[in-house]
């Protein structure tokens, strides 16, 4: 998350300020460099066009191993995707299903209202295969992560191919600036031209860090743009009728003060 | 209120008018009693803005009802489902995220807003004769409301709703004797699963319910003995009072605004304030966070409840610190109600403020190293200014001279 925690204005009401998370699991090494993102601050809104590039991404890379399995095809309407783009997607996955009149497993088509497909039957098996850790769930990993969209984007960003001279040679692991020890199982997802964007945007590593982090936070927060939308107008609706009724107890008020 | 000139003069206003309205009026006092105790109602002139948090509280627990009974009937209470049906409310449900945006901010402004409510009942001695009872159902209020609130916080059964829950079932199972009993009654078996969850949100839909029905008691014995004021002295003529409407009402609506303003900064720009980002884990019984911690709001007792050594002695002493509260009409045996007047419990009382923050960051920082030193003297002055110094100021406190009454002090005399 690039918002801040206002620990001011748990001060204010006299009472604790909040952690900032410590998930088990998730380390925390030092601040990663903030970057400017468009759907920061209390106005910001999600680029639809770095969403839709995001997805890509996603989709291709990272869904190899990750799941986010609390979203449905049909929520991809929200980064702008179109009805027909949403269901020819869906068409494209297959998914586990009933078994036949012998008892043997089938698969089916995925609809738009089918959650992501995961890529492991089940966390076990995700851990067995893929040395002892499950690859953890992406559908909030953004807000779970301390510094969400900063530590994502450094994260990507910060393999060292080869390893800095003094650091520890794990057969496996991979440096990374950006964990805990420096060392993570995970191999760099992204590399120049892995993919290329229908836009025409160049897929360099960082570009497509970028709007992969994008799409990441706004999986974990879906309705950010609405949120925001909607609550400039209540907000600015407010005010006006806090005008109103100032005034208005004002001047009922005069009576008391005439008396 | 008891003064004689607002007594008996609104049935024959109602009485007198012809039609449908009169006509059920004569059988059920509905509008003449609506008349009476909402338009010309008699309150204090004086009352400042911390007599908007009953209006403020009221409208929040209306909201909290509205929006939680939509979510309930999208929610799954077991454990392979709670947090799958509460992810599908905020991404799938139409308007979902809204919903719980104002049922998790109205929770947290809620016990904000009752927190404020009670420091002014504290401040200006509102629990004193004639308000005992008024002042017994608002801390049966402020117990239910916590207890929902604590139910309420585990239905989403994140990692913080299994851990709250797993910290709270094993304090209550360090009761002597009758403590495995407990706490296997709270639990319903042997672990936190589909049997507590299940059990726990009949009880915060059950509770809220309650609620509604104690506020109903909570606002009869307002209208009975009426509202205190800042000065603390009773209104003795008709200049010192002012008619709930049209005065109250647009003061309670300027408050209200204002109310709904912060709460919907907080709600739509700044949700993660309330939120503790570590419940979007979904509940794990194999792997502890590293650091378990209740919303803020519970964190003082959290506090209390870990600067003793002994569990069963840390869960007497959270409790213990709001039953002392329920004595407070009989420890403090001052004629004077207001802290205007009375300097020594005036200062002793915003050194409580500061023991009860001192206790929330002690609760915070787990009472580790220098922080277990501070929860335990912020401990002992909680308890100490209630025990020994509210009922020695009581007899022995040089107060200020009270005013003659409310529209002397004002200047209208």
């Amino acid at each position: 998350m690039t918002m801040h925690r206002l620990s001011s204005l748990a001060l204010a009401l006299g009472l604790a300020v909040f952690p900032v998370a410590a998930l088990a699991g998730i380390p925390e090494p030092v601040t990663p460099p903030h970057q400017t993102w468009s759907f920061e601050g209390p106005f910001g809104q999600f680029d639809q066009k770095s969403l839709q590039r995001g997805f890509m991404v996603y989709d291709r890379v990272c869904s190899t191993c990750h799941g986010m399995k609390t979203l449905t095809y049909n929520d991809l309407r929200g980064i702008g995707m179109s009805e027909q783009a949403v269901l020819e997607l869906a068409h494209s996955k297959m998914l586990a299903g009933p078994p036949d009149a012998s008892g043997q497993p089938t698969m089916r088509a995925a609809q738009p209202d089918d959650h992501f497909r995961s890529p492991f039957p089940s966390d076990e098996a995700a851990a067995a295969m893929m040395g002892g850790v499950a690859p953890p769930d992406q559908s909030r990993l953004a807000v779970i992560q301390p510094h969400g969209a900063d530590w994502l984007y450094a994260f990507l960003t910060g393999y060292r191919m080869p390893p800095p001279a003094d650091a520890p040679v794990v057969p496996g692991k991979f440096y990374n600036d950006w964990v805990d020890g420096h060392l993570i199982g995970m191999p760099p997802p992204l590399m120049n031209g892995i993919i290329q964007y229908p836009d025409g945007t160049p897929a360099t590593v960082e570009q497509q860090a970028r709007d992969v982090t994008t799409f990441l936070v706004w999986a974990s927060d879906p309705h950010r743009n609405a949120r925001h939308r909607i609550g400039m107008w209540t907000v600015l609706y407010l005010v006006a009728l806090l005008a109103l009724a100032i005034a208005w107890k004002k001047k009922i008020w005069k009576r008391v003060k005439a008396q | 209120m008891t003064t004689p000139e607002n007594m008996g003069n609104h049935s024959a206003d109602a009485a007198e008018t012809e039609g449908l309205a009169a006509w059920i009026d004569r059988r059920l006092p509905v509008v003449s009693a609506f008349r009476s105790e909402y338009v010309d109602f008699r309150l204090p002139r004086n009352l400042n803005w911390l007599w908007n948090f009953g209006a403020i509280l009221t409208a929040v627990l209306l909201l909290m009802l509205a929006t939680g009974i939509f979510l309930a009937m999208n929610y799954t209470p077991t454990n392979a489902g709670a947090f799958l049906s509460v992810e599908a409310i905020d991404r799938q449900l139409s308007g979902g995220w809204l919903l719980r945006a104002m049922h998790m901010t109205g929770a947290n402004l809620f016990l904000a807003a009752l927190y404020i409510h009670l420091f002014r009942g504290l401040y200006y001695g509102s629990y004193k004769a004639p308000r005992e009872i008024l002042w017994l159902t608002g801390l049966l209020l402020l117990v239910m409301v916590m207890a929902t609130a604590f139910a309420g916080y585990m239905l989403p059964w994140g990692q913080m709703s299994y851990w709250g829950a797993d910290v709270i079932t094993k304090a209550v199972g360090a009761v002597p004797l009758i403590g495995t009993a407990l706490e296997h009654v709270m639990t319903g078996s042997d672990h936190l699963g589909d049997v507590f969850l299940h059990r726990f949100f009949v009880l915060h839909f059950l509770m809220a319910f309650l609620v509604v029905a104690v506020v109903g008691l909570h606002v009869v014995a307002i209208h009975v003995s009426g509202s205190n004021n800042p000065l603390g002295i009773e209104p003795k003529t008709k200049k010192d009072t002012l008619t709930f409407h049209p005065y109250y009402t647009t003061k309670d609506l300027v408050g209200l605004i204002i109310f709904a303003l912060i709460f919907s900064l907080l709600m739509f720009f700044w949700p993660n304030l309330l939120a503790e980002p570590s419940n979007y884990t979904p509940a794990d019984p194999m792997h502890t966070p590293a650091d378990i911690e209740p919303e803020w709001y519970f964190l003082p007792f959290y506090g209390l409840l870990q600067s003793v050594p002994s569990k069963f002695g840390g869960l007497v002493a959270a409790a213990g610190s709001i039953a002392v509260l329920f004595f407070l009409p009989w420890l403090d045996r001052s004629p004077i109600r207001s802290a205007r007047f009375r300097p020594v419990c005036r200062a002793g009382l915003f050194g409580l403020v500061i023991a009860f923050v001192l206790l929330a960051l002690g609760g915070k920082h787990h009472a580790e190293g220098v922080w277990m030193l501070i929860a335990r003297l912020a401990g002992l002055y909680y308890f100490g200014y209630f025990l020994v110094l509210l009922p020695l100021a009581s007899r022995r406190e040089k107060t200020r001279p009270l005013p003659a009454s409310i529209s002397a002090a004002q200047g209208d005399a």
